[in-house]
């Protein structure tokens, strides 16, 4: 049972580190981007790509998964999702929708349809056995990393002068630049960072959710779920609803297998219908 | 300031010239529907293809009463459609291979599936309703892969079989009664949709559309009007997802997937949204760039699609429709002159 609890855990902080970046443009931003299941993607086959041709070592491919996924953010945001912001949601919708038929084929092209496997390294296998509980170190590992992620973003986000800029900038763009913040800088860098952690959640999750071309579409409704369930006022309703749904998702598929797939919809349909601007939103 | 007593029947009358003008058929309607009826003619062995095509049209033609005309973005008419095709098919199986009550099935279970949801969209914006019909949508494609018994779960379902149609025609292989009979249910449906939208019922989803405080303030019961036409989309849906079961006589998980949702918005917009024959054009040409793609690079075609759709919406997805409205005005024109020495300056509805 506490194994179980500690899966869905460590299942849950990988689903906020891939949905954070989501969170932040769709919740913050108001852009309803489809699309971000393929910047993850994107960051798993880099980590892939580096570690299983070129031999680099599996930490040091996250960081460049992050970077590599970020450029590949500003650049887009720059050339085509800036255009964007001020379309319906179902031009963005289209768009995106758009973007991820593009991805999931070129990957397909470059890379082969088959599924990616993932080479951990020694010391992030098997498993220990605390106080009875059945620990997999790997899990831990994501444990550690996304929770530090998580509390690091929510500083930036609380605490420092880009985080209010970016809330002012959001809030209300005219006024926002009226008092001379630079608008567009901050939506790139703030895009780009979003990309960026999706594709270092793509790189961390390569091993546990498996990586082909169908990714984007596969995880899209997953990160929709974490999103809108979790509303968008701090960083902790997406980390509540991650935790949330990736515990449910464990529990429910080993103790009732027949349901199994069912419970994260049913969530997300019923906090939907409670409260439509999810579970931790801002007063509207 | 308030119209004088004697001003009202005079502003109905008005009103109801209006209405009546845009409701008339214009030279490029009569034009298309003949040429849809002599391509039955025209293409004897392209049958199967059009009937695909057909079938595409039907649902876009279902999201385009829900979004075109009421404005409610949804990523879920695959829920409407798959019930709609699985429900027909069991009847088929199980009760009788009759294709009209088939359809009659397949029209109920969307529309009864599309009630009991439409509750789920009066709560919250754009947002919540992409989500809360994407949630329902998945739900029922799980329960259909669940639901091994029923449906054949991942096999799909077999052993589909569909009486001949009125007891004479019957469904060959090459698919010559299928369009037929698809085109006859698209005739209609399209002949049904057109009298709902150009009645007052369809003006009042039109305000709902272009501003629902607005519509409230004037008395639209908005709430019940989007419940009517999603009510309504959802039947359009099911009969596109029996028509479906009955010209393939198979069903797979696949009218239940998101994919599904998806090429049903993207066909409407490619042809455009808000004029009806949105979803009927969009089918035609998606098809058209589906098997020339394909053709060209059969495994990755999905990319240029990917392509397309972003270019389409960088420059503006309100230039087919405007197209077709130019053309239509330019015509009206011309037959005005010719018909009565006079201009008219009359749109397509």
């Amino acid at each position: 049972m506490l194994t179980l609890l500690f899966d869905g855990l460590a299942y849950g902080m990988l689903l906020f580190v891939l949905s954070c970046g989501l969170a932040v443009t769709l919740g913050l931003m108001n852009f309803i981007n489809l699309a971000h299941g393929a910047f993850a993607m994107a960051g798993g086959y880099v980590t892939v790509i580096l570690t299983n041709r070129w031999g680099v070592p599996f930490l040091l491919t996250l960081p460049i998964a992050f970077i590599a996924t970020a450029i590949a953010g500003v650049v887009l945001e720059k050339t085509l999702y800036a255009r964007l912001y001020d379309k319906t949601a179902l031009d963005q919708v289209l768009f995106s929708i758009g973007i991820v038929f593009m991805a999931v084929a070129g990957i397909d092209y470059v890379m082969g349809s088959q599924q990616q496997i993932l080479n951990l390294p020694d010391f992030l296998r098997g498993r220990v056995t605390i106080f009875g509980v059945g620990i997999g170190v790997y899990r831990a590992f994501l444990i550690l990393v996304c929770g530090a992620l998580a509390v690091a973003l929510q500083m930036v986000l609380a605490r420092t002068r880009f985080g209010s800029r970016l809330r002012a900038s959001v809030d209300d763009r005219r006024v926002a630049r009226g008092v001379g913040i630079h608008v567009n800088t901050i939506f790139a860098v703030t895009f780009a960072v979003g990309s960026g952690l999706a594709g270092l959640g793509g790189a961390l999750g390569a091993e546990i959710l498996g990586l082909d071309p169908t990714f984007p579409l596969k995880f899209m409704v997953y990160f929709l779920i974490v999103v809108s369930v979790g509303g968008t006022s701090s960083m902790y309703g997406p980390l509540c609803a991650s935790i949330l749904l990736g515990v449910a998702d464990v529990l429910g598929k080993y103790y009732v297998p027949s349901l199994g797939g069912f419970i994260i919809y049913i969530i997300l349909v019923a906090v939907l219908v409670v409260r439509p601007q999810g579970l931790f939103a801002r007063a509207n | 300031m308030q119209a004088p007593h004697s001003a009202i029947p005079a502003l109905k009358q008005r009103v109801s010239d209006v209405m009546r003008r845009s409701a008339r058929w214009s030279v490029l309607e009569l034009a298309f529907w003949a040429l849809a009826l002599a391509s039955w003619f025209l293409f004897p062995n392209q049958h199967l293809i059009l009937t695909e095509i057909v079938g595409f049209a039907i649902l876009a033609l279902s999201i385009d009463l829900m979004l075109g005309y009421a404005g409610i973005v949804s990523l879920g008419q695959a829920a409407m459609y798959g019930v709609g095709a699985y429900a027909s098919g069991l009847f088929s199986i199980h009760v009788t291979g009759e294709p009209l009550s088939g359809l009659v099935v397949g029209a109920l279970s969307g529309a009864v599936v599309a009630f009991l949801t439409s509750f789920l969209l009066l709560r919250g914006g754009d947002l919540t309703r992409l989500m809360v019909t994407l949630g329902v949508a998945a739900v029922f494609a799980e329960i259909a892969n669940q639901a091994n018994w029923l449906t054949g779960g991942a096999d799909g379902l077999q052993g589909i079989s569909i009486d001949p149609l009125f007891g004479i025609f019957d469904f060959d292989i090459y698919g010559h009664t299928g369009y037929a009979y698809s085109l006859a249910v698209l005739f209609v449906l399209f002949l049904l949709a057109r009298l709902i939208v150009s009645s007052p019922f369809g003006y009042s989803l039109k305000a709902i559309r272009d501003n629902p405080l607005r519509a409230s303030a004037v008395g639209v019961p908005v709430n019940a009007r989007l419940v009517a036409v999603y009510t309504l989309a959802g039947a359009y849906a099911g009969i596109a997802g029996a028509l479906f079961a009955q010209t393939q006589q198979f069903i797979s998980l696949d009218a239940l997937s998101f994919q599904k949702s998806a090429d049903g918005l993207m066909i409407l917009v490619i042809g455009g949204t808000g004029y009806l024959y949105g979803g009927i054009i969009g089918a035609l040409v998606y098809e058209l760039i589906q098997d020339g793609l394909s053709s060209l690079t059969p495994q990755y075609w999905q990319f240029w699609l990917g392509m397309l759709l972003v270019a389409f919406v960088l420059i503006g997805r309100d230039r087919p429709r405007q197209i077709v409205l130019s053309l239509s005005a330019r015509l009206a024109t011309i037959r005005g002159n010719l018909f009565r020495g006079r201009t008219s300056t009359r749109r397509a509805p």
